[in-house]
């Protein structure tokens, strides 16, 4: 019989590996999509700019 | 309209209770409490007869009309904490190696003090840095006004009224005994309205926001307000023994509640002292360096791989104890993952410099900031380290987790902080420069020995005295008794004070360089604006 611990501890292992290496991809490209740079560009300079 | 309200009905409840409590020291919380409703009720009621005109405009000749109010407030403050915070620090180092310091009375014993120190620093030194930093970035970053009229005043008035509950009670005895989540029952809900209104007070001007994309610095900002509420809400789940009494008991029991515990305790480390004070260099880093932050697309992967790592980190404290095995082996693991977003973001604040890294022999707040990185950088190496179960088992419940903890603390929180702090008391005040750029070189230079001494007496007590724990005859007895290894870091004990004195000296130094700071002149407003606009907006001035 398998018991509830052993249930969650294989969803964990396996679903949350996938979770988090997708999250993890869904950052890097929407980190460099080429769309993105001139936005990020603009943003860096977000501090310097004076009002 | 409402907050009078609030605070006038809160005033009978808190005489009723300061009445009829039998605990004085709750009686004394009540009165304070209600000296606290009395001077809002006076405060609120004061702003609506001194003839301003309301609202107050958002803006002032096209530019935004910042409230830079409760961020001097939070600077001041924080100063003022700091300073606090460091002298009871070096008091109960002194107290370890000298006993007799404990002067047997109650309130002075170690066992009190201890958090006194360590709410002073983390919570009322760093807290008062942060809410100052963050109402200030996001009001720049978003060129917009605080959200909020009175909000923002009842934000770090709020807190620095739960920062005083909290000190006063762990001196009268007062404590949940669960660290760096000492405050009892009713100064945790005081501080829960007080952050849910922080947390609002941020979102709502973020909603206000003149710029299309919310600056990174906000994202680090938004994180550790957002996590805190959480942490703080999860670990402080109690029912008190009465409304009469200062007294309560948590909801978990056994193992969870230590897991919660640590849950809570790792991630004030990492969303509180990390990913506020990162917040802090991704502002100002570049601001001083008068350099764009070295890569924009690091700083998002950063963001999110250190948020969702962090979270997992918090059973490496209860290695070898009742929490399961995996969970021991899961909070290894993710601790040990932590080390590639730490140092990648070490890496996006120390790079900004490239290029002009001869501001580090010029500017010595400069300085300040990226060696307090070289700091991060050190002990998010040691941590991942330290968290592994073979070392955890040499360096756990010794002097090494305390040498970790200040090369943290005082190397990369104080650090950035002081820098934070020497950045914006010119631009607050509307000062061209800082008193005197020499004595923050003194400052950096003494509390840079001082830390150094610190942090390496306790590695040296540490592991004498993890490997004098493990040693065995061999006839299989220990080989000291505990009163030995005692005995044996007496000598570092004597250091680490030393260290802590020297830290203390560098505080002081900065406080006599700021107070002359806001004494000299005024920067004149330039030709082009009209007289009152500089009183509004702050001047800012370029690193030298």
């Amino acid at each position: 019989m398998e018991t509830t611990y052993h249930a969650l501890a294989r969803f964990a292992q396996s679903a949350g590996l996938l979770y988090f290496v997708a999250v993890f991809l869904s950052v890097c490209a929407y980190a460099f999509w080429p769309r993105n740079r001139s936005r990020f560009e603009r943003a860096a300079l977000q501090p310097l700019q004076e009002d | 309209m409402l907050g009078i309200g609030l605070a006038a009905a809160a005033i009978p409840m808190l005489m009723l209770v300061a009445g009829l409590t039998e605990s004085s020291a709750f009686a004394f919380h009540a009165v304070l409490g209600l000296l606290a409703a009395l001077g809002a009720v006076l405060f609120i009621g004061n702003r609506c007869f001194d003839g301003r005109v309301l609202p107050v405009p958002q803006e002032i000749d096209g530019k935004p009309n910042y409230n830079m109010g409760p961020v001097k407030f939070g600077v001041v403050a924080a100063m003022f904490w700091g300073i606090a915070g460091f002298a009871v620090g070096l008091l109960i180092a002194s107290q370890l190696a000298f006993p007799a310091l404990n002067l047997d009375l109650p309130w002075t014993n170690f066992g009190r003090m201890r958090p006194l120190h360590t709410s002073a620093v983390i919570f009322a030194f760093g807290g008062n840095v942060l809410i100052a930093t963050s109402f200030y970035v996001v009001q720049r970053t978003s060129r917009a006004r605080l959200a909020g009229d009175l909000a923002p005043w009842f934000v770090v008035l709020g807190y620095n009224l739960f920062i005083v509950i909290a000190g006063t009670g762990y001196l009268l005895g007062i404590t949940q005994g669960k660290e760096y989540a000492e405050p009892e029952w009713y100064a945790d809900l005081w501080l829960t309205v007080v952050w849910v209104v922080y947390l609002l007070v941020f979102l709502a001007t973020l909603a206000k926001r003149r710029e299309p994309h919310i600056y990174v610095a906000n994202w680090f900002y938004l994180g550790f307000i957002l996590t805190i509420a959480v942490l703080h809400l999860g670990n402080n789940l109690t029912v008190p023994a009465s409304v009469l009494s200062p007294k309560s008991y948590i909801v978990w029991s056994g193992v969870q509640d230590a897991m919660f515990q640590w849950w809570y305790g790792h991630n004030a480390v990492g969303f509180f002292l990390t990913a506020g004070f990162l917040a802090i260099m991704y502002y100002f880093v570049p601001k001083r360096a008068n350099r764009p932050i070295y890569s924009y697309r690091l700083s998002i992967i950063h963001f999110w791989a250190l948020i969702f790592l962090y979270i997992w980190a918090g059973p490496h404290h209860l290695h070898y104890t009742a929490l399961p095995d995996w969970a021991q082996t899961l909070g290894m693991t993710f601790s040990i993952m932590l080390w590639m977003p730490s140092w990648g973001g070490m890496i996006n604040g120390i790079m900004t410099l490239s290029g002009a890294w001869d501001k580090l022999r010029t500017d010595p707040v400069l300085r300040m900031m990226v060696v307090s990185l070289a700091f991060y950088g050190m002990s998010t190496f040691e941590g991942p380290l330290m968290s592994i179960k073979a070392v955890n088992g040499l360096s756990h419940y010794t002097d090494w987790t305390v040498g970790h903890v200040h090369s943290g603390a005082l190397g990369w929180v104080a650090y950035i902080s002081f820098g934070a702090i020497y950045c914006l008391v010119p631009w607050l005040w509307n000062r061209r420069e800082l008193y005197s750029l020499k004595l923050v070189n003194w400052h950096f230079w003494i509390s840079t020995l001082g830390i150094v001494l610190y942090i390496s007496a306790m590695w040296v007590a540490g592991i004498m005295q993890g490997l004098m724990w493990r040693a065995y005859t061999s006839l299989g007895f220990l080989e000291y008794s505990f009163i030995e290894t005692v005995a044996a870091m007496h000598p570092y004990y004597v250091i680490r004070a030393l260290g802590g004195a020297l830290f203390l000296t560098g505080a002081l130094i900065m406080a006599f360089n700021l107070w002359m700071t806001v004494r000299s002149e005024s920067v004149d407003a330039p030709a082009s604006e009209p007289a009152d606009a500089g009183r509004l907006a702050p001047q800012l001035v370029p690193a030298q």
